[in-house]
Parts: structure tokens; C-alpha cells; sequence
């Protein structure tokens, strides 16, 4: 059967999830084989292999740390000459997107960024994208070479699927171009203890109306009532009641959760392109004719304020 | 120092944005403007030429007639001079495609520094700044919220998912800006004047030596075989706050099972 190339996004051998999601699209086109680079690699291959990879291949040099992206690129390109896969899957992280696009560059492979859904056809993988700020859905397929496709979270289920998993070492020689761009200093981002934005099912996010960095306090509460993560519209962000981490938008976050919930937020087009494809959409605002009401399932016109703390109470009052 | 700035000219995101028949971006049916994201890039080059002795800012666009627009607003924010590449043949161009141009662009322009937006407002891939920096063989510097040039080096911050990072890189680079960058500043109504003295160069792709079939519908390495306007969602429930509504979003909230 055919290999499909995995890129593994892990911090310290911890996978993250959306790695486990592009497992379970891999196996609908061939037999996953998962590339991980980096300090912790090969404490990557337990998980990996529950969710159906039937090779790990690991390489760990200083270079992963120390400068930014190529060495990856270099890493990825010498495991499409070593197994010759029919695709190459890369979750769509900034970074992801920015190794995928320069690996399809040097392997003379289109590239597809920001898919939402994969299947495979006689002509090779086809990508779901959501695109226009998700008002269209497109598919399009790699034309030529071998297809490099990055696909969001939340784009599929995890599931198990036990495989062998075998940690074998890739053969890496770095490029000229590996060490141009070196990373001086490393601040690591402060963990919430709430779950990730772009993997989470519930968000919970607040804008403008929220009117203060204090009243953030009411958005987290609510959140952790319902074990959500938390988010915010560029104006909040702006305004600095909240960090520019948890931004959902075009220039922040996408998000795709089972429910999102907009409190005093408007819904700008710039802020549903991050949001839109959400299962479940549910806002407070006052002003009855905020556009955000033409997305929601079920809206409250009212002061969040009044609204969102006594929501808050009821949950905690529901969930006992 | 030679800056060359990367911008794009798009469809108006709060407009009716669609695909023409042959399922590109409809381009000439929908009012266009330079990309908001690319704006930070003009402001950084601003910033960055303010603070060095000798700096020229050469802005370049890739794309159809109106993209002149995109040039001219950056020529009024302060850029010295523009150069469009506009060719029959780039219609339909993809990611790669377009990085091949534009390195070519960069290349007969000459270069130190290269900036470049986030990522286009259109198609929002984020892909092109590496690429055109995979493409001249230089470091790439991208996404950042932070940047200075001094003595021939460039360092800035990075702001990842899992940290943030500070990068530094020997010119000449690539590097691109995210709107974390600094407000951009609007053209004056002086500079707006200025701009139209400002020269405007255009090439196509035989200035650049590049093959027709390299580029275009046909050069592109994807293909899109469907476009459909995702159905509109089906209208909901909307309730006004008479004390209760929270209560009755609890109540609804329960009902889909997410309490
Ligand atoms: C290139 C570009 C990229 C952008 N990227 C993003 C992005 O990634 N994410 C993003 O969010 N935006 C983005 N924006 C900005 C976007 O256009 C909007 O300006 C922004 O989303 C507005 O945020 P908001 O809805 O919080 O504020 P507003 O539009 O000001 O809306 C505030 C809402 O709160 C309501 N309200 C006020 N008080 C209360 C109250 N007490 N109770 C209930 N409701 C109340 C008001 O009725 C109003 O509807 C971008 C813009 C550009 C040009
Ligand atoms: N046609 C183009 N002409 C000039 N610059 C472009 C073009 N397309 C992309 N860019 C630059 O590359 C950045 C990222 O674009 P993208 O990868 O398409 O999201 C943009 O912000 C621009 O700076």
C-alpha cells in the first residue's frame, strides 16, 4: 500500500492533536508513516502508533531549536526521498504551512494549505477548503508531484487504530540555507490550564462589549464552567484586556469548535472568516441587529453583563 | 539599503467576493484594494528606511491592471518607487507560481531586504514570503510582531503558538510582518500628491525570463475542480433579555447536550 508522510507537531515528545487528527485522514489514503524531528522524538512513537503509524521516523539535532523552519524543510525533504509517499500531510499551523510550502517548492509538488477535510480519488487526495472567510467551500487536488497538503484542527476525529509504530532514524544532511535565521531567545508561552483554542470544542470569546479588561473575568468564568477555551475579537485584543494568543479571526486563531460562544461581539466579517464553520454558534449582544445574529443558533439580546454571569450560575447550578 | 516591499492587491473583504467561471478569485467584478495586511509591511519598510542612512523603497505588485491601485497607495504612504508585474499569461498563478515572479521581480530590482504582509486577504495562505526566501536562497524572518534592521542584521520577535521567539538573520532576507507590527499610517494628502511623480515601472514576463507555461492556469501545480457558496445557516432562535436570558441559553445549551 501506498505511504503517507505525517509531519508530527510535539513539544518534548508530547503530540499534539491535531498530529492525531491527520492520522485518521492519512489511513483513507494509504498506510501513515510519521516524520518527528526534534528533542523528544522518539517518545512520540507510543501515541502515534495507537492512532495508525506504521513507521516513525525520528531525527534529533540542535538545529530544530536553533533556527527557524529550513532545517525542518531539510528534515521532510529527506523523508519524501527516502519512502517516496503519495502525499504529504502537515497540520496547519504557521509554521506548518510555512515548512509545507517550501518542501513542495524543492520536491516540485503543488501545495494545498488549510484544508478541512481530505478523501482520496483516482486522481489523488482531494482538500476540502473553507475559503472567503468561509463563505465558500472549494476542492481542489495537487496537480503535480507529490501532493503537500496542510489541514486545519478539528478536521477530523481521532481515532484509534492500532499499528506497529516502528521508531527508525531518518538520514538528515542540513542545507546551506538551515542555519540562516537563528532563534537568540525562547519565551515559552504560559499554560491557562484550559484547553487549547484551535483543539478545543467549546470556545467561549469576548469583544469590544465586554468593556474592560476585569470584565474578562465573567468570559473565564464561563468558560471554565463549561471546560472551554477562551477567546477574543481583535478589538479586545487591541484594546489589551486580552492577550493577542487567544485572538479568533482572520489574523488570529481559526477556530472550529462543537460550540462557540460571542459575547459583545459584533461579527465582523474579519472575525467570522475564524469562527464560521463552528457547529453550534450562540451570542449575546444588545444591539439586535449586530450581524453576528445572521450566524447564531440561539442569540440573547441583552447586556452580557446581566446575561453571561447568570448563564455562568446556571451551568455551575445544572452540572451540581 | 535597497527595501523592496511585497504587496497584493485584492477583492474588498467586506465586499461580494466570488470565483469567475474558471473557478479563479473574481478579480474585475468586485472593488479591489491593496491588502490590508500588506500596509504593515509598507509601515515597517517606513520605519526601518527612516532609521537607516541611505534607504530606497522599491514596492512591487504581481497582478492585473487595477493592481496599480495597490502601488499608488503605497507610493502615497511614502515608498520611493514601484514596479507592476502585469502579464496576460499570470492569470490564474498560484502560490508557487507567484513566488517564482516575484523572486525574478526582487531579483532585477535588487534587494537587502525584502518585506512582505502576514498573508493576503484573499487567498490567506501565508506561503509566499517563505517561498520567495526558499526561492533566492536567503534567510527568511516571517511573522513577526517585532522588527529592527542595524548593521547589516535583522532581528525581531516571532510570537509562535507554543512561545515566543526572538530571530535574528544577516541580510540580505526575507521577512514579513504581522499586523501586531504597529498601525500603518495613512497616506497625507502631501504624500498623495507626491505619489503621482513617483515613477511606476512595468515588466512583464519577458523582462523577468520567465516562461509562459511556468505560470498561470496552466503552470499552476493545483487544481480547483468545485467552488459552492456554503449554504446559509438555517436561521436561529433570538431571544431578548427579560431577566431570564441566561437562564434560557442555559436551557437551550442543555438541549444540545452541552451541559
Ligand atoms: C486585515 C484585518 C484583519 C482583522 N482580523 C481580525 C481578527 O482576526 N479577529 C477579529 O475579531 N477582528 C479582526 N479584524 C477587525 C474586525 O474588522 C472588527 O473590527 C473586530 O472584529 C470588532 O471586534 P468586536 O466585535 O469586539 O467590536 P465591535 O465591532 O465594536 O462590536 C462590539 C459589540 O459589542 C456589543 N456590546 C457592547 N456592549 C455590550 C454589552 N454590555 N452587552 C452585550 N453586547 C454589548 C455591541 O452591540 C457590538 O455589537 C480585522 C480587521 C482587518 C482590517
Ligand atoms: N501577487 C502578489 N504580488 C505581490 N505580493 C504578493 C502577491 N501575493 C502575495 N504577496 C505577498 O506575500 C504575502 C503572503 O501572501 P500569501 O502567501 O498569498 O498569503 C502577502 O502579504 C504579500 O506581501
Amino acid at each position: 500500500m501506498a505511504e503517507v508522510l505525517v509531519y508530527v507537531d510535539h513539544v518534548d515528545g508530547a503530540v499534539r492533536k491535531p498530529t492525531l487528527e491527520l492520522l485518521t485522514l492519512a489511513r483513507r489514503i494509504g498506510e501513515p508513516v510519521a516524520v518527528a524531528l526534534g528533542a523528544g522524538a522518539a517518545d512520540t512513537a507510543a501515541v502515534l502508533a495507537e492512532h495508525g503509524a506504521a513507521r516513525v521516523l525520528t531525527h534529533d539535532a540542535a538545529e530544530y531549536a536553533d533556527y527557524l523552519v529550513v532545517p525542518k524543510v531539510d528534515a521532510l525533504q529527506a523523508a519524501v526521498a527516502a519512502v517516496s509517499p503519495a502525499a504529504v500531510l502537515v497540520p496547519s499551523s504557521a509554521e506548518g504551512k510555512e515548512i509545507a510550502a517550501r518542501l513542495a517548492l524543492r520536491t516540485g509538488s503543488g501545495i494545498i494549505t488549510d484544508a478541512v477535510d481530505l478523501e482520496a480519488s483516482d486522481e489523488g487526495p482531494v482538500a476540502t477548503q473553507s475559503v472567503f472567510a468561509a463563505s465558500f467551500t472549494t476542492r481542489s487536488r495537487v496537480s503535480k508531484g507529490t501532493p503537500v497538503i496542510t489541514v486545519k484542527p478539528n478536521s477530523a476525529a481521532v481515532e484509534a487504530a492500532p499499528a506497529a509504530g516502528s521508531v527508525e532514524a531518518l538520514e538528515v544532511t542540513f542545507s546551506a540555507q538551515a542555519t540562516g535565521t537563528k532563534v537568540t531567545g525562547r519565551t515559552p508561552r504560559e499554560s491557562t490550564g484550559r484547553p487549547e483554542l484551535t483543539e478545543a470544542a467549546i470556545v467561549v470569546s469576548g469583544g469590544r462589549g465586554v468593556n474592560g479588561a476585569e470584565n474578562f473575568a465573567l468570559i473565564e468564568a464561563l468558560a471554565d464552567s463549561l471546560g472551554a477555551a477562551v477567546g477574543a475579537s481583535r478589538a479586545a485584543v487591541d484594546a489589551g484586556w486580552y492577550p493577542h494568543t487567544n485572538q479568533v479571526g482572520q489574523t488570529g486563531k481559526s477556530v472550529s469548535p462543537q460550540l462557540y460562544i460571542a459575547s459583545g461581539i459584533s461579527g465582523a466579517i474579519q472575525h467570522r472568516a475564524g469562527m464560521q464553520t463552528s457547529k453550534t454558534i450562540v451570542a449575546v449582544n444588545k444591539d439586535a441587529e449586530a450581524p453576528i445574529f445572521d450566524l447564531v443558533d440561539y442569540g440573547v439580546v441583552g447586556d452580557l453583563l446581566d446575561v453571561v454571569p447568570q448563564l455562568t450560575d446556571e451551568i455551575t447550578t445544572r452540572k451540581g | 539599503m535597497k527595501i523592496v516591499v511585497c504587496v497584493k492587491y485584492v477583492p474588498d473583504a467586506t465586499g461580494d467576493r466570488h470565483f469567475a467561471d474558471d473557478l479563479t478569485v473574481d478579480r474585475d467584478d468586485v472593488d479591489g484594494l491593496l491588502s490590508e495586511l500588506d500596509e504593515y509591511a509598507v509601515e515597517q519598510a517606513l520605519q526601518i528606511a527612516d532609521e537607516a542612512d541611505d534607504a530606497e523603497i522599491t514596492v512591487v505588485t504581481v497582478g492585473p491592471e487595477d493592481a496599480k491601485d495597490a502601488l499608488r497607495k503605497a507610493l502615497s504612504m511614502g515608498a520611493d518607487k514601484a514596479v507592476h508585474v502585469e502579464d496576460d499569461d499570470l492569470h490564474g498563478t498560484d502560490a508557487i507560481g507567484t513566488s517564482l515572479v516575484l523572486a525574478k521581480a526582487i531579483e532585477k530590482a535588487g534587494y537587502d531586504l525584502v518585506i512582505s504582509g502576514m498573508a493576503s486577504t484573499d487567498g490567506t495562505m501565508g506561503v509566499v514570503p517563505a517561498l520567495v526566501a526558499e526561492r533566492l536562497g536567503v534567510p527568511q524572518v516571517t511573522l513577526l510582531s517585532e522588527v529592527s534592521v542595524e548593521d547589516g542584521v535583522v532581528t525581531g520577535r516571532r510570537d509562535g503558538d507554543a512561545a515566543s521567539e526572538q530571530l535574528q538573520a544577516s541580510l540580505p532576507a526575507v521577512v514579513s510582518v504581522t499586523d501586531q507590527s504597529g498601525e500603518a499610517r495613512y497616506p497625507s494628502f502631501k504624500g498623495i500628491m507626491a505619489a503621482k511623480k513617483k515613477p511606476v515601472e512595468s515588466w512583464d514576463l519577458s523582462d523577468l525570463g520567465i516562461e509562459a507555461e511556468d505560470v498561470g492556469l496552466e503552470g499552476a501545480w493545483t487544481a480547483v475542480d468545485s467552488a459552492a457558496a456554503r449554504p446559509a445557516r438555517t436561521a436561529g432562535t433570538i431571544v431578548k433579555d427579560e431577566g431570564e436570558g441566561g437562564k434560557q441559553l442555559a436551557e437551550f445549551l442543555a438541549g444540545q447536550k452541552f451541559i
